[in-house]
């Protein structure tokens, strides 16, 4: 589907060898928590088809997770679709961030938009180039939906394989992914807002339900005048 | 949970997600823009990053989680290679705990 909208063999001409390599550990990581995803799912006691109809049709972990655990935890499903919703509010900036990529075909701009995920969005910033940006979003998009989905579909029908996947450490694996790919892109200019976008982030999560905090770190862009941002990268 | 709930989920994401790519081709964007908006995606991701790595709902990750994402912050300082950085800071974190370290 995904080759009939971009070129496959021009995305491995664009890419070096080394962020092809990268997103390929990406997608190893994320289909641990993919499997962990689907068999906390399934040993709660909840029906095989709703993990996998919540990787292919959301495909967004943080909200599946929500939604997920919202029901375990006996809150109903209104309450996890709210929690997931709210997580998921950060990939509208992130989809206005990366909309240049998806061209200006339909089918290119209404499928891409489902790929925009942390992940895609983090690859895709560091290039500059616009050739190699659209070649970024959509191999780390697209590898990542067949991966999370097969390793969804596998926990679901193997039923307990991999549950506590905190004992592995994956949860910091998580931000060390993003702080990895983030690093490079912060420049003289967007230094000082991202640090203070942090600060305020982490400060909102005491008081904001989840989700809401990350949008909080937008007011760092704000509220540090532009001139201070000026010096050049 | 309901198909319903799943559908309402998925649709309120795509909304999310789609509407950057729609209104994109609207509009003309000025390289300044555009340069402004690949800042407010940085901003996100380094909000996500801080987030994520030191709080859990609303309160405090522990410590192990924290300390794996520190490895890791120096790792990339260093520029090691990004399988190294996520094999250390998952591998701290998983230590620290098997040690007792929440």
């Amino acid at each position: 589907m995904v080759s009939s909208v971009v070129d496959v063999r021009s995305v491995w001409r664009t890419l070096d060898r080394r962020t092809v390599a990268d997103i390929a550990l990406v997608c190893a990581a994320d289909a641990l928590v993919g499997l962990s995803f689907g068999a906390i799912t399934v040993s709660g006691g909840l029906p095989a088809w709703l993990p996998v109809a919540l990787s292919v049709l959301v495909f967004a972990g943080g909200a599946q997770f929500a939604a997920v655990g919202a029901v375990l935890a006996g809150g109903g499903a209104a309450s996890g679709v709210v929690a997931g919703l709210i997580l998921n509010a950060r990939l509208l900036p992130f989809g206005v961030a990366v909309a240049d990529v998806l061209g200006s075909r339909w089918p290119a701009r209404l499928l891409g938009a489902h790929l925009v995920v942390d992940e895609s969005v983090a690859f895709t910033i560091r290039q500059d180039d616009p050739e190699r940006r659209r070649a970024a979003f959509w191999l780390t998009g697209a590898s990542l939906f067949v991966v999370w989905n097969l390793a969804v579909v596998g926990a679901a029908l193997a039923g307990r394989v991999l549950r506590d996947t905190d004992a592995i450490g994956l949860d910091a694996a998580f931000p060390a992914v993003l702080l990895a790919l983030v690093l490079p892109t912060l420049t003289g200019r967007s230094r000082r807002p991202a640090a203070l976008g942090a600060i305020l982030a982490v400060a909102a999560t005491t008081v904001l339900p989840p989700g809401l905090p990350v949008l909080v770190s937008l007011l760092g862009l704000v509220l540090v005048p532009r001139r201070s941002r000026a010096a050049p990268s | 949970m309901s198909w319903t709930a799943v559908l309402v989920l998925a649709a309120g994401t795509y909304g999310f997600r789609v509407v950057g790519p729609l209104l994109r081709h609207r509009i003309s964007v000025p390289a300044r823009v555009q340069q402004l908006l690949t800042d407010a995606a940085t901003v996100l991701l380094v909000g996500l990053v801080a987030t994520s790595a030191l709080t859990e709902g609303h309160d405090f990750a522990g410590w192990a989680r924290p300390a794996g994402v520190l490895v890791a912050l120096a790792l990339v300082l260093c520029r090691a290679s990004l399988p190294v950085v996520v094999v250390a800071a998952a591998g701290t974190t998983a230590l620290l705990r098997l040690l007792g370290v929440a």
